[in-house]
């Protein structure tokens, strides 16, 4: 019994092969199967999900490749004719959108991720204390980054209306000039940066939080003992010390900013004439509103290059900053 | 930390009498409670307004100046949701739960045991095949599967939007339940494993029924997900399984004008998950984070 345990132990852990059990009356195919499956958990376990990642995620990228040298406007009667690299020639030299939407992507991502991430280093610094009401504003500050985008889009939507709008009427109040907000090309952009600070400054905030709770004490003993002043215990101490947890925070919401595409589509679906067609919201309109899908799919490689680029390069900078 | 440390420290320097120092603190008290509420505003506004507006009638939600307090409220908005027959509210709130639970029930099915799977015998790379899904653009699945879909002539059908939803529901619950499995305690499954349970009634009997909490809240963040999902929706659904935020993005096309309106639609959409986020709290930074942060 026990030495029977203990070698069932063992298989389990991958020491024995099947093919070393000891030898006895020859079991069927299937029985020895299923000993293998009992042997191999480590195997059977992942098995639906990795069937479903290949359902899923292999076989669009796969997919996405091919369609990406074909020419294809998504009818029945022309079948997509294979044309090489012309798709890729076209939106890299001939495409008057595409770069343009590239930079915006990059611009938008820029401006969002930056000011999310100095306010929300900012507040979790201001709540990093015992305070009345600090479970309350946690709860409070999930709320923005869980509540429905779409929702959220159109009553921000509501918000911009340069005529009606409580935002300009705000402005007036302080008497400052008004902007015509989602209507106006130089303003579209940062008024979709707004939303997106609106909605994601909390997660940098919380992550923040979290990482100060973390922080060992030691360094701030020896620093009250020397008598440094807040001002450098903040910049000389708990910010280096934070670094990594930002780090890892930026590089969660700069490789979602590079993919909005709901605040941008319910608001402004690229407008004020195309001047916040970001790469995602082109590769939507090229597949799903011409149906280039073949055109859609070369561009869609590039997309997916960027942020994956993007993530890698983050990346980096996180393990360099640990 | 630092703040702590440092207001700790003062009082010592100082050597103002005990009332005025007292009064000190108070006056820091109130402005720091001050400061509070003007970061808490713009967050909170925007869900007041939008509350506030679904309570307004066309003229008062269109009104300039706007109106913050003062107006007559209504329940017009939301009895016009539900009564309109051209776009049944009630239909497309039941599409979009349809989707979100069975979307949910296969992430689970098919992402527990690979969740247990990473924890278990440390399969990092599962884990960043897993990680991957969550860093691809959505839409670089969407164009390969809605020309799948529709050669199979499975547009606008449940399968096809549980299917594609699961791409965002399955990743969450690995990545949160890997974590989960990995705080669970290795003696009382080796004690199943020694009264001679197999592996899998192991996991099905001990490990799953152990992690109850932990399977309820990445249910819960997953449906989320699922209930928020617009671009698969938006692009996989046309009449029959239109889900709540295809349709109130829709819905905004014909009747740009009316705030109250839309503010409403809006406010039903969103409690739900307002409701459900109550439940999952400390899990959403680590769903959202995708189990690369903890806390």
């Amino acid at each position: 019994m026990a030495t029977g345990e203990r070698r069932r132990e063992s298989a389990g852990a991958g020491v024995l092969s099947p093919a070393a059990r000891p030898s006895g009356p020859q079991p069927s195919p299937w029985s020895r199967f299923l000993t293998y499956l009992e042997h191999r958990p480590d195997r059977v376990f992942p098995i639906p999900a990795v069937i479903v990642l290949l359902l899923t995620m292999l076989f669009p990228v796969v997919y996405t490749l091919y369609m990406s040298v074909q020419q294809w406007e998504f009818s029945a009667l022309d079948p997509p004719k294979f044309i090489g690299w012309r798709n890729y020639v076209n939106f890299l030299t001939q495409d008057s959108r595409f770069w343009p939407s590239v930079w915006r992507t990059f611009y938008f991502t820029f401006l969002a991720v930056t000011i999310e991430t100095v306010l929300g280093v900012a507040i979790a610094l201001i709540f990093n204390r015992e305070f009345l009401g600090k479970g309350l504003i946690r709860t409070i500050f999930l709320f923005p980054m869980v509540a429905t985008p779409v929702a959220i889009a159109l009553v921000w939507a509501t918000i911009f209306d340069p005529n009606l709008g409580v935002l300009n009427y705000f402005l007036e109040q302080l008497n400052l000039p008004i902007v015509l907000w989602t209507s106006d090309a130089r303003w579209v952009l940062p008024a979709l940066a707004i939303v997106d600070i609106w909605e994601w400054t909390p997660f940098i905030t919380l992550i923040t939080l979290a990482g100060l709770s973390s922080l060992p004490s030691e360094p701030y003993e020896a620093a009250r003992i020397d008598g440094a002043s807040p001002t450098r215990v903040l910049f000389d101490l708990t910010l280096p010390m934070l670094r990594p947890t930002i780090v890892v925070a930026v590089l969660f919401r700069a490789i979602d900013a590079l993919k909005t595409f709901d605040i941008i589509q319910v608001i402004t679906q690229g407008g004020a004439d195309y001047s916040s067609e970001t790469l995602n919201i082109y590769t939507f309109q090229n597949a799903f509103n011409y149906y280039h899908l073949g055109y859609a799919s070369s561009i869609l490689v590039f997309f997916f290059m960027l942020v994956m680029g993007v993530s890698i390069l983050l990346l980096r900078v996180r393990r360099a900053a640990e | 930390m630092s703040a702590a440390t440092a207001s700790a420290a003062r009082p010592a320097a100082t050597t103002t009498t005990q009332p005025r120092r007292r009064m000190g603190n108070l006056v820091k008290q109130i402005l720091f409670y001050l400061l509070v509420l003007v970061i808490l505003v713009p967050f909170l506004f925007v869900f007041y307004w939008m509350i506030i507006n679904s309570f307004k009638t066309l003229v008062d939600a269109q009104s300039y100046p706007p109106k913050f307090f003062s107006f007559t409220p209504t329940l017009e908005n939301y009895r016009a949701l539900f009564q309109d027959p051209s776009n049944p509210f009630l239909d497309f709130t039941l599409n979009s739960m349809i989707i979100a639970a069975g979307s949910t029930f296969l992430g689970l099915l098919f992402g527990l045991p690979a969740a247990y799977s990473i924890a278990r015998y440390k399969q990092n790379g599962l884990g960043l095949a897993i990680l991957t899904a969550r860093i691809m653009p959505g839409i670089s699945f969407l164009v390969p599967l809605y020309i799948v879909f529709s050669r199979l002539r499975m547009i606008d059908t449940y399968p096809s939007l549980i299917l594609s939803h699961l791409i965002v529901t399955m990743p969450i619950i690995v990545w949160l339940m890997v974590g989960f499995f990995e705080d669970l305690p290795r003696e009382l499954e080796e004690a199943a494993r020694v009264d001679g349970t197999s592996v899998f009634g192991t996991f099905w009997r001990i490990s799953l029924p152990l992690s109850k909490a932990g399977i309820v809240a990445s249910a819960i963040l997953a449906f989320i997900f699922s209930w928020n999902n617009f671009m698969f929706s938006l692009v996989l659904t046309s009449t029959n399984t239109k889900t709540l935020p295809v349709a109130v993005f829709n819905f905004m096309g014909y009747s740009s004008i009316n705030y109250g309106a839309i503010s409403a639609a809006a406010a039903l959409i969103t409690l739900p998950v307002i409701v459900l986020v109550l439940f999952v709290q400390r899990h959403i930074v680590q769903g959202l984070t995708a189990g690369g942060i903890k806390g």
